[in-house]
């Protein structure tokens, strides 16, 4: 089975992004994030790993009118299973997370992530409960992935195959408090 | 639970549990995680039966550090719940606060200290308050019931108002020392 191509599955899915709030995991998914194009409402992390699908549920609470979308690798996503499980007591019904499953760890030189070894993200979440939890693995089926986000009741959980091949590298900024002011900023006004 | 002998009558007198719950409400605090502890079993109590607060139980309490950030970017003020044991787990995720500078209360029951019968409670316990001050976290104490709200407001001003990171640190005395003894 070919593996999808993560940078046209990330542009697929944030354009037309309407109000949609992005939570981008640390390494590939903030750099295929910064490709499909810099947005205020778009929050990338450069270190915290582990700690994408948590921001993702924080910021569902308090905004249960908006669509919320966290994009995240497999390492990232494997050092916080247990916010699966968390994510799974308090269902927010706007949230999905797109863990774009490569493998590997990209930014460490490509060594093997558990999900190489079988280890099926997708059943996790399940067994924890979310509304949906797939494997994505035909680009016929992004178009279910972006109807998901933007319109499923969640939580919604999509493990999107991709190929491990090296992507060029787009950089979103990276001074924190930066990132956090215009995202408040954009969703909730001057300060 | 905590052993009731050991605790000062002015502790029962006084149910500092809920003036910390009052205090995090006049703070409009909505969002509360935490991972259990005893000495924290009625303010999460109060917590969860209060309809302007969402609590949200933790695998582990770094989990919280990353709930708080995702709540202030929605406009949300978070107080994060654990024992000391805790603190330790939190020391990478403590990289939002330091970096982005998002404000973080943390309300840590303390464990490890006079009166400990565990010890393996006593290393992370004894090194709570420096591994705070490492990762850029400002601690407060709380030692005596009738300065629980104060103290509180004072911890949640300077989380939301000054957007820092403070540990409320809970003195064991205050809580009471786990006995061992009682039937589970």
């Amino acid at each position: 089975m070919k593996a999808l191509n993560r940078r046209a599955v990330v542009a697929s899915l944030l354009e037309r992004r309407d109000g949609l709030l992005v939570v981008a995991g640390l390494g590939a998914p903030a750099w295929d994030c910064a490709a499909a194009g810099d947005h205020p409402l778009t929050f990338p992390l450069w270190g915290a790993m582990g700690s994408a699908a948590m921001i993702g549920l924080g910021l569902a609470l308090a905004q249960p009118k908006r669509r919320v979308l966290v994009v995240t690798g497999d390492g990232e996503m494997l050092m916080g299973l247990g916010s699966l499980a968390t994510i799974g007591v308090r269902r927010p019904g706007n949230l999905s997370i797109v863990v774009l499953d490569n493998e590997r760890y990209g930014e460490t030189g490509m060594q093997k992530t558990h999900t190489a070894y079988g280890v099926d993200l997708a059943a996790v979440a399940r067994a924890c409960g979310f509304a949906t939890a797939r494997i994505i693995r035909r680009s016929a089926e992004v178009s279910d992935v972006r109807s998901g986000i933007y319109r499923s009741k969640g939580p919604l959980f999509f493990q999107v195959k991709v190929k491990a091949d090296a992507v060029p590298l787009v950089l979103p900024p990276r001074d924190g408090a930066h990132l956090k002011h215009r995202f408040r900023e954009a969703l909730l006004g001057a300060q | 639970m905590p052993g009731k002998a050991s605790q000062p009558h002015s502790a029962e007198a006084l149910d500092w549990p809920a003036a910390i719950h009052s205090a995090l409400k006049s703070q409009r605090v909505r969002q509360v995680s935490y991972v259990p502890d005893a000495g924290h079993k009625r303010l999460i109590e109060l917590c969860h039966a209060d309809r302007s607060m969402t609590a949200v139980p933790l695998t582990t309490e770094e989990e919280g550090i990353g709930l708080a950030a995702g709540a202030w970017l929605g406009g949300e003020r978070a107080a994060l719940l654990m024992q000391s044991s805790g603190v330790g787990n939190c020391a990478n995720a403590l990289t939002l606060a330091a970096t982005c500078g998002f404000p973080l209360l943390m309300l840590v029951t303390m464990r490890g200290e006079a009166g400990e019968r565990n010890p393996w409670q006593v290393p992370m316990g004894q090194a709570t308050p420096e591994a705070l001050r490492l990762a850029g976290v400002r601690t407060l104490r709380l030692e005596r019931a009738e300065e629980a709200s104060a103290v509180a407001n004072t911890a949640a001003k300077v989380a939301f108002e000054e957007q820092g990171a403070v540990a409320l640190l809970i003195s064991q005395q205050l809580i009471g020392v786990k006995s061992f003894e009682e039937k589970r």
